[in-house]
């Protein structure tokens, strides 16, 4: 008989293996799952994870493109993952993302076509302080009417997406644009683009922001008195209010964080890589950033691997998907694998598998 | 300027190593960018269709990719970059939100060449192409105009851009001229393709009396609550729908893209391709009207018919003065008909139509 034993404290060997172990997981399924698709298993994952890092046709494009995918990402988890490790569940950052966007496209519509050298930093606060604003919305609700603030948060979402799509077809529409819904190019508008810092490197201000957040978060989360009170509210929700932790601040401090972050996350994004607010300029960063920061172990330096990770799995599908005909929905499939299979595993590093009868008294 | 210069180089190797394979019957490499699932059973459908076509014409002279559910933006111009890496020499984008990613990444390989759809952002090497889907929906209009019963059509809209509006318009003329009393209730849904908000949207206008919908969505939702209510017909949108016929699905607009991609094709095949701006009607074979079922009264049938013979023919544009705008001022005069660039930019409802457009 194979049982589940409790270990006295989770295991750390097993915390840092299971990851490695669900990749693993997942390309044995998935592989299978391409098989049955009729494709080349070996192929398929040799596609998915070597060549965009490797592949001489496209390394040199995709590999800097995997920080430009991660960036946002990593920025957002971040975030997230504050609040989570706290029992605070902010699940609408797609909807502060949104917001943050269309902040900071805000100010440099605004001032077009200026070329003060004040735009750009004045559209980082705007977006920033967008999504805070946004994200202020369920975490007020919560602190004074004890609403549930995943439903708000996620419910926001849509909320957002309705107003973005009004901004793209009416005040932010392109003068230029022949009627056509969607926003002038900031990445044409040389005092408000967020271009690559380095020529061939993909980095750009956004990748710095979600790097200099991953160190933030560490040293706060170890280091500081808001990311003991964070940690003991996850752990021992009484025991922090006993020790005096404020119940109500907390929940404004971590969705307000995790809304600023994922707020900057979109105003970098719609200034650099996007470009410009469209109809559909959302595409699903806030809800994958969810599953980044489980990937991640909400562990700042984690988060940061697991990012990459998943932007491995993203540049990587779309190759796999064109070089060798595997369909969108497999792709998606397979990602979904790896999160299934973390959960899945992840039960090894609070348990203990005993094989064989227990002791009977 | 690092990343240039690779991408360059890359795009020349590709292009030299892609010339020399042509000589030794190498195919042509032909990509395609789909912003929804190939099974979507509307717009991209109907491109995958055209894919599909494109094979059978040309067979081992060309070889084709495709990557479906492509976010607009940052995605789009990663995938498209990737794709002209790779080898591919004509690339075709089939949704607006790809106009921009689609110049700049032909930008960095101008020996790659672009087809966008939709969009008015031309390069050397990237050419433009659309559809004159308002040619349709005059047919429609006038099949709808003659067979309502309540005088009341509902009206599926999405966004509130230039193409949507002229749909609007036409079948608003056509259903007008078959039908005097017809008015139009208009209802934006704000997306291309969302099953329960357009069955929301069709549910609401039947019970606001409407007894013929037209949409402008990609979903059959809008079909199957007409066939759920009861004596209310539909048409079939981007593809044809046939699994409603007879009845709702009475006709429908095809968007077949099949004539286009295989002239282009055979252009590049040819070494004549060149970039140029395509506005097809249905005498290009690019707008069909779907089989018009036995619902359809055979006088109206033919009355369609014959609507459709001479717009496409160009002896009748579907926007022929007298019109007037909205407000009641004249538009066109008698016997004049609208020029593309006011249709291509139309903001603006003509008379008779009782609503405002949503800002």
């Amino acid at each position: 008989m194979i049982t589940l034993e409790k270990r006295p404290s989770p295991s750390r060997a097993w915390a840092w293996a299971t990851p490695v172990l669900a990749v693993l997981l997942t390309m044995i399924a998935g592989g299978l799952m391409f098989a049955l698709l009729g494709k080349d298993p070996v192929d398929a994952i040799r596609t998915i994870f070597w060549a965009p890092l490797f592949d001489p046709q496209f390394a040199s494009y995709s590999r800097p493109q995997l920080l430009v995918k991660a960036g946002p990402l990593i920025l957002i988890a971040v975030g997230l993952a504050m609040g989570f490790r706290a029992g605070i569940w902010n699940i609408g950052a797609e909807g502060q993302y949104i917001i943050g966007a269309l902040f900071g496209a805000g100010v440099a519509l605004a001032a077009y076509p200026s070329g003060s050298p004040l735009i750009f930093p004045t559209m980082i606060v705007a977006g920033a302080l967008g999504g805070f604003l946004w994200a202020m919305i369920p975490a007020l609700l919560r602190v004074f009417f004890n609403t549930n603030e995943i439903l708000v948060s996620l419910l926001l979402v849509y909320v957002a997406e309705q107003f973005l799509a009004a901004m793209a077809l009416g005040p932010m529409k392109n003068p230029e644009g022949g009627g056509f819904p969607g926003s002038r190019n900031l990445q044409q508008y040389d005092a408000a683009s967020n271009l690559e810092l380095l020529q061939g490197t993909g980095l750009h201000w956004g990748v710095v922001a979600a790097i200099v957040a991953v160190i933030f978060g560490h040293v706060m989360l170890t280091r500081h008195l808001m990311g003991f009170h964070i940690r003991l509210a996850g752990q021992a929700p009484r025991a922090a209010r006993f020790g005096g932790v404020n119940p109500g601040r907390l929940v404004i401090f971590c969705l307000g964080l995790s809304g600023a972050l994922a707020g900057l996350a979109g105003m970098f994004e719609v200034s650099g890589p996007a470009g410009q607010v469209s109809i559909d300029f959302n595409s699903g960063y806030g809800f994958t950033a969810i599953i980044v920061a489980f990937l991640g172990r909400l562990h700042p330096v984690g988060i940061l691997l697991a990012g990459l990770l998943m932007a491995l799995t993203y540049i990587g599908g779309e190759l796999a998907q064109f070089m060798l005909g595997i369909p969108a929905a497999a792709i998606q499939a397979f990602q979904g694998m790896l999160l299934f299979f973390l959960l899945g595993v992840d039960v090894l590093t609070n348990f203990r598998i005993r094989i064989g009868a227990r002791g009977t008294a | 300027m690092l990343i240039r210069h690779l991408l360059a180089g890359a795009a020349m190797a590709l292009t030299a190593t892609g010339a020399l394979a042509q000589d030794d019957g190498e195919p042509l490499k032909v990509g395609f960018v789909y912003v929804g699932p190939i099974g979507d059973g509307g717009w991209t459908y109907e491109h995958e269709q055209a894919r599909l076509a494109l094979v059978e014409e040309y067979g081992d002279r060309i070889e084709t990719v495709y990557q479906e559910s492509v976010p607009e933006g940052a995605d789009a111009e990663r995938v498209l970059t990737q794709m002209a890496l790779s080898g591919t020499d004509l690339i075709f984008t089939t949704s607006f939100g790809y106009m921009d990613p689609t110049i700049n990444v032909a930008q960095k390989f101008p020996d790659v060449n672009f087809e966008h759809a939709t969009g008015y952002k031309r390069a050397d090497n990237v050419a433009t192409y659309s559809s004159r889907f308002y040619e349709g929906r005059a047919v429609i209009g006038h099949i709808a105009g003659k067979m309502t019963e309540t005088n009341k059509i509902g009206y599926i809209a999405s966004f509130p851009i230039p193409e949507v509006i002229r749909g609007i318009n036409a079948a608003y003329i056509a259903a007008s001229e078959a039908n005097p009393d017809v008015e139009f209730n208009i209802v934006w849904a704000y997306t291309w393709f969302d099953p329960a908000k357009e069955a929301d949207a069709a549910q609401a206008l039947i019970e606001q009396g409407a007894d013929v919908i037209l949409q402008h969505t990609d979903s059959t939702a809008p079909l199957a609550a007409a066939e759920q209510a009861g004596g209310v017909v539909g048409f079939g949108q981007a593809s044809d729908m046939a699994e409603y016929k007879p009845s709702p699905r009475v006709s429908s607009i095809i968007d077949n893209w099949a004539p286009y991609y295989i002239e282009r094709v055979g252009a590049a095949l040819d070494g004549t391709w060149e970039s140029k701006d395509t506005w097809g009607g249905i005498d290009t074979g690019m707008v069909e009207i779907g089989e018009m079922t036995d619902a359809i009264p055979e006088d109206v049938r033919q009355e369609a018919q014959d609507l459709a013979d001479s717009i496409s023919s160009g002896e009748y544009h579907p926007f022929t003065g007298p019109l007037n705008y909205a407000d009641g001022t004249e538009w066109l005069a008698e016997g004049e008909t609208a020029d593309d660039e006011t249709l291509l930019g139309m903001d603006f409802y003509v008379e008779g139509i009782d609503a405002e457009i949503p800002n």
